[in-house]
Parts: C-alpha cells; sequence; structure tokens
C-alpha cells in the first residue's frame, strides 16, 4: 500500500481516494432519495383524508431542540475531523463520542415526537399525509441511526488500532456523512416543520 | 385526403385481407376527434416512412458499396473524424422534421381536449362513465337514468363523458369515436367526443384491471337525436329505480349483461371531487355533501391534476 | 391455517408440476453433480467468494442467459394463448401473472445482469484497469441480484406471482384488489435486486472516473465505456426512485399505509409517475450501453475508427438528460390536460434528434469502411433498419392526442419490443459473440451464429409487425383472451409462429455454444477480431491481474494505434501487483438478504427480524475486518505472462 504523505491521512493512499470520491457519489444518490420523498411529500401534503393535517399536528419545541442536537452534532463532527487532522487522537474521539451522545439525544426527541403523533391519532395508517410524513421523518431518523451505529464501531476502531490511514479514512467518510444528514433535517425543518405551521 | 387513404389500404393490404376486409378501427373514424388522431397517424405514418427509407437507402448503398468482398486486399480504410457539415444536416433535418410534428401534436392536443370541432356551439350531452370491477355505469344525470355496460348516445352532439373509477385504473376507449382516457378513484377527468352518425360501435377498458380485463367492453349505439330522446323518454316510464342497495350490488366483482335503470347512482354516491388545493375539500370527497350533479360535473370540469 | 394458505400452489396445474418437478430434478442433479466431482470447493474459492471482476461478469452472463430462458418460456405461453381466439390453454389470472413476470423478469433480470456482465467484463479491460474500484461491492452488487431475482422466481411455485402488470399500478396492485402474496414478491425482490445495481452504479463511476490507464482522457475513452459511464450516471439518479417507490408499495401491502389507495388521501397517480420517473431513464440504462457495443461493432468490423466521436459522446449526454423529462408520456391519458401533454410530447420527440445523429454517425462509419460480416457485424446490420422502425414508431407515440388512441394498445407493445429486441437484445447477442473468445479462448461458431441472427431477425419480424396493426384495430394489450369476432385471430397466429421461430433461433444459439466448445479451433491468440481497443490487448484468456504492466495510452484506439503505427503501449517493467482478497461475506450476507426478503413477502416477523440483525452482524463484521489484499510477487507474474505468450 503506497502512503502519500503530502496529503492528509484520510486521502492518503489511492483506496482511500477511491473511497471517498466514491461516497460522494453515494451521496448523490441518497439526494435522489431524498428528493424523491419530498416531492412525494408535497404531493400528499394536504393529502390528510379524515386525519389530522400538519398544522394541527407539528409542535415547535421539540421540533427546535431535535434541530439544536443534528446542529450542535454536525458541529462536534466538524472539530473531531479537524482534531483528526492535527493528530490529536484523543480530541477526535471526545468529539466524535459527544456527536454520537448528541445524536442520541436527537433520536430521543424523535420518537418521543412519533409517540406524541400516534397519540394525537396521526399513525402511519391514518392518512396519506400521515403515511408520507412519517415515512419522510423515519427514513432520516433510521439514517441517524444507522449512522449511530457506524459510528460506533469507527470509535472503537480508532481507540483499537489509532489514527491510521484506513481508519481516518473511515471516519472523515462518516463525517460526510453525518454532515448530509444534518443538511437533509435542514430541509425537512424547513420545508415540512416550519411550512407545515405556517 | 383521398390518396392517403387510399395508400393506406395498399400498405395494409395483408392486414384488411387477414382481418376479414374491415378497415382498421382506429382509421376507420366515426367522429372528429378519431378523425384528427387518424389524420395525426396517418400524417406520421408518412413522414416516418420518408425516414425509414431515407435510412434504408443509405444502409443498401454503404453495405453493397462497401463489403469488403469487393475490395481490394490493401485498401486502407481512412481515419474520419467527423465533419461540421455532414452532422449539422444529421441533426438540422431531425430537429426540422421534431418541430413540424410538435406542432401538429400540441394543436391536436387543444382540440381533442376541447369540445370537438364543428359542434362547438352545442349544449354538450354529460354522460358520467364509471366502471366497477368489471363493469361500466353510465349515469346521464340531466335525463336522470342510467344504464350499465352499454351507452346510448345522440349522434351530431358534443359529449362529455366525466370519467371515474370505483376500482382499479381503467381507461375507457371507444376507438372510433376517439382516443382514450383514464378512469381513476381520485378524480374526475373529462373526455370531449362526438358521434357524427348513427351506428353500432365497440367500447371497452383498455387498461388492464385485473383477472376480468378482457370482457370489460361496452355497446355504444350512436341514435339519431329524435330516437335518443326517445328512448329516453321509454326507459324514464319503464325502467326501475336505481336504489343504493341495487348499485352497492352491481358494484360487486364479476361480470354483468346490460341494464337499465331511472336515475342516477350520483344521487347517493357522487363522483369523486378535485380536491387538490386544499385540504377542507378533502372531506367533502368522503360523501358528507350532496351535489346537485349538473353541478358537479361543472366544478370537474376544471380537474386538470398537474 | 391462513398462515399456511399463502405458501400454497396459485395454479395447481399439470404445467406448474412440471416445472416444480423439473426444478427439483435440475437441483439434485447440479448438486450431486458437483458433489461427485468433488467441486464443492472448487466453486466456493473461485467463484462463490471471488471478486474478480471477469468472474462477476460471468456469473451475471450465466444469470442472464438464465433469466432469458424463463422470460422467453413466459413469452412462449402468452403467445400460445393468444394464438387462437376463445383459447382455454391459460385461464385469465394465470395469464396475468405469466405476463407480469415475463415483463420483469426480461427487463431486470435478463437485460439487467446482461449488461452488468458487459461492464463488469469489459470496461476494466477498455480502461486498462486491474480491477474495478470496489471489488468486493462488485461482489455485493452482483449476489444481491441474484438473490433478488430468485426470490422474484421462487414465486410461481410458492405462494403465486405478482399479478398486477410489470408496472404494477395502484390500486389494483395494492390488498384490495390483489389478495396474493404475488405483488410482496414484485415489491421486495426488485427491491433487493435494485440495490445492487445501485452499488455497481457507484463502483463503475467511481473506476471510469479514477482508474483509467495513464494517458487515457474522458475523450479518449472507447464508445463502450462512454455508454458505460452514462449508464450507471442514470443508474445512480433514477435508481433511488425506484427504491422509495417499492418501499412505499411494501409498506402500502404489509404495513397499511394509505400511499396509494382509494380515500384516506392516498394518490393512485403518484405510483404511475414515481414508477416511470425510474422506467423511463431505465429504458436508456439498457439502451445505450447496446449503442456503445454496436459502436465497439461496427468500427470494428466496418475497418474504420467511429465516426463522429464527440457527437456520439454529445448525444448520450443529452439523452440520459432528456430521459429525465419525458416520464408522462407513459400516461398522456391520464387527464393532465394539453398543456403537460404538448410539453412531455415534446420533450419525448426532442429524443429522437440525438438518437438520429448516432444512426446516421454509424452509417457513415460504414461509409469507406472495409466490411466484414462476421456474427456480431450480422447483428448490427439488422439492429439498424429493425431499430429505425421501432425508434420511428416510437415518434409516432410520442404525438400525444394519437397516443390516446395507441395506449395500451398492441401497437405500443409492437413499439417497445421493437426497440428493446434489436436494440438491447441483439447488442447482448452481438457482444456475447463479440467478446466470448475472450472470456473462454475460442470463438462461436460463424455459420450456425448467423443462421441465428437470419432467424431471429425473421421470427421477430413476424412476431412484432403484426401487433402494430391489430393495436390500430383495437386489440388492447394485456388480455387473457379475445373473441372469434373481433378478427383478430389470423394476425395473432402469425405472431405465434414469430414467437416459435424466436424460440428456435435462441435454442440455436445454445447449440451454437454446445458445437463451439467441441469442436471449435482453440490457440486464437489474443485479437482474433483485428479490433481497436485495450481489451485484446491483454491475454486471452484474461490473466487475474489483467495487465501485466500498466498500459499507456496516446489516443481513442489505443490498441489500433499500436498494431498500425507502432505506438507502444507496455512500456516498463514487472512490478509486483497488489489485488483484492476473495471474500465469502457478500455471498452470505446476499443469503441472508434473501431469507429477509422472503419472511417479509410472507410476514414472518421473527425471521424477519433475525435475519435483519444478521444482515447488520455482516455489515459490523466487515467494518471491523483487516484485509489489505495481497501481492502477486514478479516471479509468479512473469510465469503467467510466459505461459500465455505460449499459448498464442
Amino acid at each position: 500500500m503506497k502512503i502519500d504523505h503530502s496529503l492528509p491521512l484520510e486521502y492518503s493512499t489511492e483506496e482511500n481516494r477511491l473511497k471517498i470520491f466514491g461516497f460522494w457519489i453515494f451521496l448523490g444518490a441518497e439526494i435522489m432519495l431524498f428528493a424523491t420523498l419530498f416531492t412525494s411529500y408535497f404531493v400528499y401534503e394536504h393529502r390528510s383524508g379524515n386525519g389530522p393535517s400538519g398544522a394541527e399536528i407539528f409542535e415547535l419545541s421539540p421540533v427546535l431542540m431535535e434541530t439544536i442536537l443534528l446542529l450542535a452534532s454536525s458541529f462536534t463532527i466538524g472539530l473531531g475531523i479537524h482534531a483528526m487532522r492535527l493528530g490529536k487522537q484523543k480530541a477526535m474521539m471526545a468529539f466524535f463520542a459527544v456527536t454520537l451522545v448528541l445524536g442520541l439525544g436527537f433520536l430521543g426527541f424523535e420518537i418521543f415526537e412519533f409517540t406524541t403523533y400516534i397519540h394525537e391519532g396521526a399513525g402511519i395508517t391514518t392518512s396519506g399525509f400521515t403515511s408520507m410524513l412519517l415515512t419522510t421523518l423515519g427514513t432520516h431518523g433510521l439514517h441517524v441511526t444507522f449512522g449511530f451505529f457506524w459510528g460506533l464501531a469507527i470509535l472503537l476502531q480508532v481507540k483499537k488500532r489509532g489514527l491510521t490511514p484506513e481508519t481516518a479514512n473511515k471516519s472523515f467518510i462518516f463525517s460526510l456523512y453525518w454532515h448530509f444528514l444534518d443538511v437533509v433535517w435542514i430541509f425537512i425543518f424547513s420545508f415540512i416543520y416550519l411550512k407545515g405551521m405556517m | 385526403m383521398k390518396l392517403k387513404w387510399t395508400l393506406l389500404a395498399m400498405i395494409f393490404t395483408v392486414a384488411a385481407v387477414l382481418s376479414g376486409c374491415e378497415p382498421l378501427l382506429v382509421l376507420d373514424p366515426k367522429g372528429p376527434q378519431a378523425k384528427v388522431q387518424a389524420d395525426d397517424i396517418m400524417l406520421s405514418i408518412w413522414i416516418m416512412s420518408g425516414i425509414v427509407i431515407v435510412v434504408f437507402a443509405i444502409l443498401v448503398f454503404v453495405l453493397v458499396k462497401y463489403r469488403a468482398s469487393k475490395q481490394s486486399a490493401d485498401y486502407e480504410p481512412p481515419h474520419i473524424e467527423g465533419n461540421m457539415f455532414v452532422e449539422a444536416i444529421c441533426i438540422g433535418v431531425p430537429i426540422i422534421i421534431v418541430i413540424f410534428l410538435s406542432v401538429m401534436s400540441v394543436k391536436s392536443n387543444y382540440e381533442v381536449e376541447a369540445t370537438p370541432k364543428g359542434y362547438e356551439g352545442q349544449e354538450p350531452l354529460v354522460i358520467y362513465a364509471s366502471s366497477s370491477d368489471w363493469k361500466w355505469h353510465f349515469s346521464y344525470p340531466e335525463e336522470g337514468i342510467e344504464t350499465v355496460n352499454y351507452v346510448n348516445i345522440p349522434a351530431g352532439r358534443p359529449l362529455e363523458f366525466k370519467l371515474y373509477s370505483y376500482g382499479p385504473i381503467t381507461s375507457f376507449w371507444i376507438p372510433q369515436l376517439g382516443g382514450q382516457k383514464y378512469a381513476m378513484g381520485d378524480m374526475v377527468t373529462t373526455l370531449h367526443l362526438a358521434a357524427d352518425e348513427p351506428g353500432e360501435l365497440m367500447g371497452r377498458n383498455a387498461n388492464f384491471s385485473g383477472a376480468g380485463f378482457a370482457e370489460n367492453t361496452f355497446d355504444v349505439e350512436a341514435m339519431s337525436q329524435t330516437d335518443f330522446d326517445k328512448w329516453v323518454k321509454e326507459v324514464q316510464d319503464t325502467a326501475k329505480p336505481l336504489t343504493e342497495e341495487k348499485f352497492n350490488e352491481l358494484l360487486k366483482p364479476g361480470h354483468l349483461g346490460r341494464s337499465t335503470y331511472t336515475g342516477t347512482h350520483l344521487e347517493f354516491s357522487p363522483a369523486p371531487e378535485h380536491h387538490h388545493d386544499s385540504a377542507d375539500s378533502d372531506k367533502v370527497s368522503e360523501g358528507e355533501h350532496h351535489h346537485e350533479s349538473s353541478d358537479s360535473g361543472k366544478e370537474a370540469d376544471h380537474s386538470h391534476h398537474h | 391455517m391462513d398462515f399456511f394458505n399463502r405458501f400454497a400452489i396459485p395454479h395447481p396445474s399439470f404445467l406448474i408440476y412440471a416445472s416444480m418437478v423439473a426444478i427439483g430434478l435440475t437441483g439434485i442433479a447440479v448438486i450431486l453433480g458437483i458433489t461427485y466431482f468433488k467441486k464443492w470447493g472448487y466453486l466456493w474459492r473461485e467463484w462463490l467468494t471471488t471478486v474478480d471482476h471477469k468472474r462477476i461478469g460471468i456469473m451475471y452472463l450465466i444469470s442472464a442467459l438464465l433469466m432469458l430462458f424463463r422470460g422467453g418460456v413466459d413469452a412462449i405461453m402468452l403467445r400460445a394463448q393468444l394464438a387462437i381466439p376463445d383459447n382455454k390453454f391459460l385461464e385469465s389470472q394465470h395469464y396475468n401473472e405469466v405476463f407480469t413476470t415475463h415483463g420483469v423478469v426480461m427487463i431486470l433480470f435478463m437485460a439487467m445482469p446482461f449488461i452488468m456482465f458487459f461492464f463488469n467484463f469489459v470496461v476494466p479491460l477498455q480502461i486498462g484497469a486491474r480491477d474495478v474500484a470496489f471489488p468486493r461491492l462488485n461482489a455485493i452488487s452482483f449476489w444481491l441480484f441474484f438473490m433478488g431475482a430468485m426470490l422474484f422466481n421462487i414465486s410461481f411455485v410458492i405462494g403465486g406471482s405478482p399479478d398486477a402488470g410489470w408496472t404494477s399500478y395502484f390500486p389494483l396492485a395494492g390488498n384490495d384488489f390483489s389478495t396474493s402474496v404475488g405483488s410482496n414478491y414484485y415489491m421486495i425482490a426488485i427491491q433487493i435486486a435494485g440495490i445492487g445495481t445501485l452499488m455497481t452504479g457507484i463502483n463503475f463511476i467511481t473506476t471510469i472516473f479514477k482508474m483509467r490507464a495513464p494517458g487515457m482522457k474522458l475523450m479518449q475513452m472507447p464508445m463502450f465505456t462512454w455508454s458505460a459511464l452514462i449508464s450507471n450516471l442514470i443508474i445512480v439518479f433514477a435508481f433511488p426512485v425506484l427504491t422509495v417507490l417499492l418501499a412505499m408499495g411494501t409498506m402500502d401491502r404489509l404495513f397499511d399505509t394509505k400511499f396509494f389507495t382509494i380515500g384516506d388521501g392516498g394518490s393512485d397517480m403518484l405510483w404511475a409517475n414515481l414508477f416511470w420517473v425510474w422506467g423511463h431513464p431505465e429504458v436508456y440504462i439498457l439502451i445505450l450501453p447496446a449503442f456503445g457495443l454496436f459502436s465497439e461493432i461496427i468500427s470494428t468490423f466496418a475497418r474504420r475508427n467511429l465516426y463522429g466521436y464527440k457527437s456520439m459522446v454529445a448525444s448520450m449526454v443529452v439523452i440520459s438528460a432528456f430521459s429525465f423529462f419525458v416520464w408522462a408520456h407513459h400516461f398522456f391519458t391520464m387527464g393532465q390536460g394539453a398543456l403537460a401533454n404538448s410539453f412531455f410530447s415534446i420533450t419525448t420527440m426532442a429524443i429522437a434528434v440525438p438518437t438520429g445523429v448516432k444512426i446516421f454517425n454509424w452509417l457513415f462509419t460504414l461509409w469507406k469502411g472495409k466490411i466484414e460480416f462476421t456474427t456480431p457485424m450480422l447483428y448490427a446490420m439488422h439492429f439498424l433498419p429493425l431499430f429505425t422502425l421501432g425508434g420511428v414508431t416510437g415518434v409516432m407515440l410520442a404525438m400525444s392526442a394519437a397516443d390516446y388512441q395507441y395506449h395500451n394498445t398492441m401497437f405500443l407493445v409492437a413499439h417497445f419490443h421493437n426497440v428493446i429486441i434489436p436494440g438491447v437484445v441483439y447488442a447482448m447477442l452481438a457482444g456475447l459473440t463479440y467478446y466470448w473468445p475472450k472470456m473462454f479462448g475460442f470463438m462461436l461458431n460463424e455459420r450456425i451464429g448467423k443462421w441465428t441472427v437470419w432467424l431471429m431477425s425473421t421470427g421477430f419480424i413476424l412476431a412484432f409487425i403484426p401487433m402494430y396493426i391489430t393495436g390500430l384495430d383495437g386489440q388492447a394489450r394485456r388480455m387473457y383472451t379475445y373473441s372469434e369476432a373481433t378478427g383478430f385471430a389470423p394476425l395473432n397466429m402469425v405472431a405465434f409462429i414469430g414467437a416459435g421461430i424466436m424460440a428456435i433461433s435462441f435454442a440455436l444459439l445454445v447449440y451454437n455454444i454446445y458445437y463451439s466448445v467441441r469442436y471449435s479451433p482453440r490457440n486464437i491468440g489474443n485479437d482474433p477480431w483485428n479490433a481497436r481497443t485495450l481489451e485484446w490487448a491483454t491475454h486471452t484468456p484474461v490473466p487475474e491481474y489483467n495487465f501485466a504492466v500498466m498500459p499507456q495510452v496516446k489516443s481513442t484506439e489505443a490498441f489500433w494505434d499500436a498494431k498500425k503505427h507502432g505506438h507502444e503501449i507496455f512500456k516498463g517493467k514487472i512490478e509486483k501487483i497488489h489485488m483484492p482478497n476473495s471474500s465469502g461475506l457478500p455471498f452470505i450476507m446476499s443469503c441472508i438478504f434473501f431469507v429477509f426478503g422472503f419472511s417479509m413477502i410472507f410476514s414472518i416477523w421473527p425471521l424477519a427480524i433475525i435475519s435483519l440483525l444478521g444482515i447488520l452482524g455482516c455489515l459490523v463484521y466487515r467494518s471491523f475486518e483487516k484485509d489489505h489484499g495481497h501481492y502477486i510477487p514478479v516471479e509468479e507474474i512473469e510465469d503467467t505472462e510466459t505461459k500465455l505468450r505460449g499459448a498464442k
């Protein structure tokens, strides 16, 4: 394995460069996935049948909490990658851990939000609108859940193996993924919650 | 025009002989809309034949002229990158053809989506055609009658079919009067047709809708306005009324013969309304609201979905 | 009892029992055969765990040929049923299942793996790479596709096949109108295969952008590689739509959501829209690589460079962009109004322009050439006129007002078979014949090959041209029968005879393989067709590492210029080569995916959860696994090279 020391660790081998490039393309596919979900959401936005509409069930406070937690986690993982570039493994691990805890907090609030919806009679089988709402939010939530376990696995590897081209590469790709989920959330926040509450 | 049809007959001679010397349904229009479509089809067949002939001719030419067996063993084909002029022609000519066809297509679009040409001044007859597995229900709100699996229409008068479905998506099609349109559970679509002269025609659901799809047909009879009025009067006098109970029985999956009723199901089971713009109208469509059928007909007129 | 009823054989008839017995016997024979010849280890080491793009390609090929057989049998059954009026051969429900599986199998499980075979086998060789960017991901792609295909195929003996058409429109495919598990198979099997396809897209885009041989600029890539690149870009942008769509359909069927129901805010029209937002680009995913293959073949056997290389590339880029803006032409009759129809009518016709450019460029490539009618070239020369015919009928269908009359009729069926068979299928068979010697070191028999082409075209014309006519005469598609009075009978009989002739031509293809395995001369060298691109510059059979020394490329036709102008491609000396390790994980994980899919289809929740955990377990294992590949030492490479050079 040829290591090019003029580049950051995560870019230092050919394999690493390929993986980062490939992951960007994967994110392209993810953009299409969420674009499809958003488009469909706009179709169902007012198709609430006998169920409640968005304005009736959306509440600002849990959503704001989720937004703050996820934005903060995006910031901390950025710090984590910065620390990784400086070679500070401890700091990097700490920032990653904070990121994951914030992600977990986000999930907690989201679960709370979903239970409220179901209690208010907005379950996944209620209407086209609620099916689509919960599917869109759920897809994002599943991504975060998956990201949590993925991040955990990477954290363990960094702890065990230190900062190698391989672990640095994984951490960097994971950070791309996490930032992407944050961007998606901003769209969810603006076009589902804010638009729905207005 | 005459020449066109004669030439067409030549092209499809074999077909016509095989299919019992009858002209092909779609190319034997009995109404203005089907005529527009048949003309479009014939025009495009001619233009496309021209293209096909050009391509075939070039192909045969190069294959005959440049086959290896006709050339000396030491012939070395040249390296040619391409030629701006030739490529401009290859792009330019198709673009001109496409522009021409686009104009044709757009013009016809607006024709088939409006009251048929030559019938503009007249008040159209509104018929609600709804499908259920695997039948067609025709409601005449103004006449207050309803038929199953057959529809009688006055010739020489514009028709507005309001289409919707009690089941899977179906497609309402009377080939000799004009092309299809979908009937769906969620909205009403409108098909503008007219029959030029009296006669019996074939109608069917063209969109696959499950096990009974093949037999999902209906009879169409175009008759003079006097005969039509006579038939309506007769139905109003003799047919049994359509009750909600009876209608629900009719909706059950299966095949039925023809039947006739007074009153329409629109009175107790109105057509779906278009509800794309506001959440409130959703609830209206759930059946709490009863419309005058002629009213809802006007509203459904605006139901362009996208 | 209800639970077990779901597994029941859907159409207990002689045909079904006979095929069950046949499947059982074949399965037993294969297992016994492998055991008898002690080939289990070989199978596991060399094939099931391989990450070599050439081997994976060949496995795609085998799957595609199997599925071609399956889809072909479906086709013959359909044509037989319609050959005479009021036929009792298949009852309506059974017919509906057969045409549904015919469509799905041919598009997704025959044509897709066939082009995947070409991507896998040809692209790395054409760009001078040693493997794809992510070899293990490539194996996962294949095995996911394979398990999806197998899952779909067991439907006709376990529980019933999907019966709502390959487009699977709701509400017909919903629980209210499609009560068997058939449509569950559709949603889940295609989903599993689709994930694999998406991975392939990512893999090949990365490979083509990042792993080209030194010196090969984008505008110097062989045309097939260009077509593969664009096709994979479409995959990455279109398949996520399918993923979402199938997920929504699955949830409607399994969890009672209200996406596509009548009432409760459901929208059946959204299914049709999203399906074709994926479905139309999907058509171009198939046809562009076919165009690429024909470009290679025509240029090779006209003994000339491809005319208008730049406009060829540009036209593919334009086609791929337009392919996302034409979807509504699949349902002009949905009532979206004249304005929307006009828009989609014009965009659809506009696609004819770049496609026409390609046709003319192929014709001009033949011009001043020195044309040799080998079997692949014969396919190409049959493709040109037949595909033109299919193309122009496509323009006719694009005229939306007229489409009100073509829609849902046999005219449409004739049109899309007229583009897919001469376009995609001919390209696949031409490419198969063309690359056969590179794969296996001997040629397919040319005489039998040419007979195959002529028979296939004869059968094709007889089978599909009559449908244009019956369509205009009012024969709707997907009708399981029609009455004598309609007058459709004679032409449908002609179509059945045509289908029979096509079946004979495919049988001839199989016979050709058998005949050539036995009698074809070996030692045909590396370049039996006197071709022009890099894949012919390496040895036959291709060594594991493809190229002992990385090729240096200076032009579009690197190998041709090396032969004609003495460019040196292989400069430098042999060094040790890094190669990826084989892995059983892709196969094992995909098997678990199969179990997961099966338990979802039949709503066996405990098993679904266990298998889902199994899949996650595989991912975790993969994450922690240390796998840095291995090096092939210089001596071993030199040994292989000498041996292969000797074999010439």
